[in-house]
């Protein structure tokens, strides 16, 4: 039933490269119309699943299923079903942008006759009309990425993969492209694999975040927030003796910590991070407790919200500290 | 195979806007040019015994040493370098319909290279009224042999370009595998030691493979089996390794 299966499962793969394991046991599922991102630092083993999912690499061992369709044994039938962008998004330098999409479509099974009104749909809508006569090797890097993008999503492929499509774009290029991806937002699954996090937590529904070869963490980007920090962060400005302050903070909650303080300043003021198990907001009674219990003057106070930076080196070092003991017990 | 079509239309598109295949045909049509103009001297001075197409298609190999490298260093040597080869491989195309495009559109413009050098023998023909200086035999002989030989000779390229990353170095390579296969043989034959009993199947196997002993038979329009199968067998030899190399890379990538 291709039709109702997930739009990619991974079972415990595992991909070793002459001695090396690059992935090691990976299990996934994508539903159909989400959009996943793929974070992990470099050498995690994001580009060779990619790889595999789109049957360029053979897996070692483990299951991958794109569209019910397994990528061993029916290769071709996936790579009809799948919009491949790879890291660096190598292109011919020496064909005109119609040219290259044309002949993309031609390999990908686009029929001739409905391939010329597709070409200026995608150059359309990945803002590329004023450059369709351009050769690929002069244009710029963001016009560069955006043929690679619309490459990718040509033949309207129910799931398209994309390794860092905003690598080395400014700010204003990132937006672009970005548009482009929640344009296509329900109506093909996506994976994306960045480095860039503000990036992934705006576009996508779910991240997995890789470090090693293993997923060390999955989830919505707010999921993981509390998953892997488990706390609240809380920053404030004050004078006073910091020796008073863990009673007082006691009374407000009694997980409220003291995480770091630092030097005053001319004014007498330092600063202080309280973290808490907590999730519910304390700032108001802390507001009132810091200002009633005298000797205390409060300048200011936030809430830190973790940003999923902080999530992602927050997962990736529980998972480096993991691989150490495994070392040590070895 | 039903993407090979739209490869090899794709490929041959790529090398008529390629500055190399243009340099590559420039040179080849020069030397050729001035081989077949020595030749005509030669014959206006005193009668010869050999007829001109005979002596022109023996410099055969001249134009071939370069010809053939520039233009196939460029068809999967780049693609592997760029990383377009992943893009291409990622598509529903076989490794092997992207080898085979890749030759076939090479080897086209390789004939169609030969093929204008027709040209000397038609103003020849147009000017000299001595219909002897143009036998269609040893005519017909040495296009045939270019064509059977030609096979090989590109798919050699083929398989050096699919061996390195570089252009430089594909060419280089498949200078060296072409010298090795039509001069390499004969200064090999030359050693006294392979007179030896011993050597006897080795000597019999070089005197087999030496190129232009073949083309003397084919001018003569003696086509031989055995050597049409000498330039078969080596030409999908040669393809099936081009694909192998271009799948172990991707395995390594």
């Amino acid at each position: 039933m291709p039709d109702t299966a997930p739009a990619i499962e991974v079972e415990n793969l595992v991909k070793t490269y002459a001695g090396v394991t690059a992935v090691n046991d990976i299990s996934f599922t994508v539903a159909r119309g989400e959009i996943l991102g793929f974070l992990g630092p470099n050498g995690a083993g994001k580009s060779t699943t990619m790889r595999i999912l789109t049957g360029y690499l053979p897996a070692s061992s483990g299951r991958v299923r794109l569209c019910g369709l397994s990528v061993s044994t029916q290769p071709d039938e996936v790579k009809r079903r799948v919009g491949y962008m790879p890291e660096n998004n190598p292109l011919p330098e020496d064909m005109r942008v119609s040219e290259y999409l044309y002949f993309r479509g031609r390999l990908k099974e686009v029929a001739r006759r409905k391939l010329g009104p597709r070409i200026d749909e995608v150059l359309e809508l990945c803002d590329l009309k004023r450059v369709r006569h351009k050769i690929i090797g002069k244009l710029s890097k963001g016009f560069r990425q955006r043929v690679g993008v619309a490459e990718a999503i040509l033949a309207e492929p129910p799931v398209i993969i994309m390794d860092e499509p905003t690598i080395g774009l400014d700010p204003h290029q990132i937006l672009i492209v970005r548009d482009l991806i929640a344009s296509l937002r329900g109506r093909m699954t996506l994976i994306i694999s960045s480095h860039i996090l503000p990036e992934i937590e705006m576009t996508c529904d779910r991240v997995l975040i890789i470090n090693g070869g293993r997923v060390v963490a999955q989830g919505t980007p707010a999921a993981l927030r509390r998953e892997i920090l488990g706390r609240s962060t809380y920053a404030l400005e004050l004078a006073g003796d910091p020796g008073a302050l863990p009673a007082i903070l006691a009374g407000v909650e009694p997980t409220l910590r003291i995480s770091a303080t630092g030097e005053p300043d001319a004014d007498g003021f330092r600063r202080i991070a309280l973290t808490t198990e907590q999730t519910a907001e304390l700032g108001e009674p802390l507001l009132r407790a810091l200002t009633a219990g005298g000797g205390f003057r409060l300048r200011s106070l936030s809430r830190a919200t973790p940003t999923l930076e902080d999530v992602f080196l927050a997962a990736t070092r529980r998972s480096w500290d993991v691989r150490a003991e495994d070392l040590r017990k070895n | 195979m039903k993407h090979f079509p739209t490869i090899l239309g794709h490929e041959i598109r790529m090398l008529l806007v390629s500055p190399g295949t243009y340099i590559a045909a420039a040179f080849f049509l020069g030397v050729m040019g001035t081989v077949f103009t020595t030749i005509l001297e030669d014959y206006s001075k005193a009668a010869q015994e050999a007829s001109p197409a005979q002596v022109f298609f023996q410099l055969f190999w001249l134009p071939v040493f370069f010809m053939v490298p520039a233009l196939t260093m460029k068809s999967i040597a780049e693609e592997q370098r760029l990383g377009t080869i992943e893009t291409l491989l990622t598509t529903p195309v076989s490794t092997t319909e992207v080898v085979l495009g890749k030759y076939g559109a090479t080897y086209l413009l390789y004939l169609l290279l030969w093929g204008s050098t027709g040209g000397f023998f038609y103003i020849l023909h147009r000017f000299a009224s001595d219909a002897h200086f143009l036998d269609p035999g040893p005519l017909i002989g040495g296009y045939l042999f270019i064509a059977v030989s030609g096979l090989l000779f590109v798919a050699l390229g083929i398989l050096a370009s699919s061996l390195a990353r570089n252009q430089a170095v594909a060419a280089i390579l498949g200078f060296a595998l072409l010298f090795a296969l039509i001069l390499g043989t004969g200064f090999l034959l030359q050693i006294p030691a392979l007179d030896a009993q011993l050597f006897s199947p080795l000597k019999s196997a070089l005197e087999y493979a030496q190129v232009r002993e073949h083309l003397g038979d084919f001018t003569r329009g003696v086509v031989d089996t055995r050597q049409l199968l000498f330039y078969l067998s080596g030409t999908v030899l040669a393809l099936i390794f081009s694909i192998l190399s271009v799948e172990t890379k991707q395995l390594h990538s």
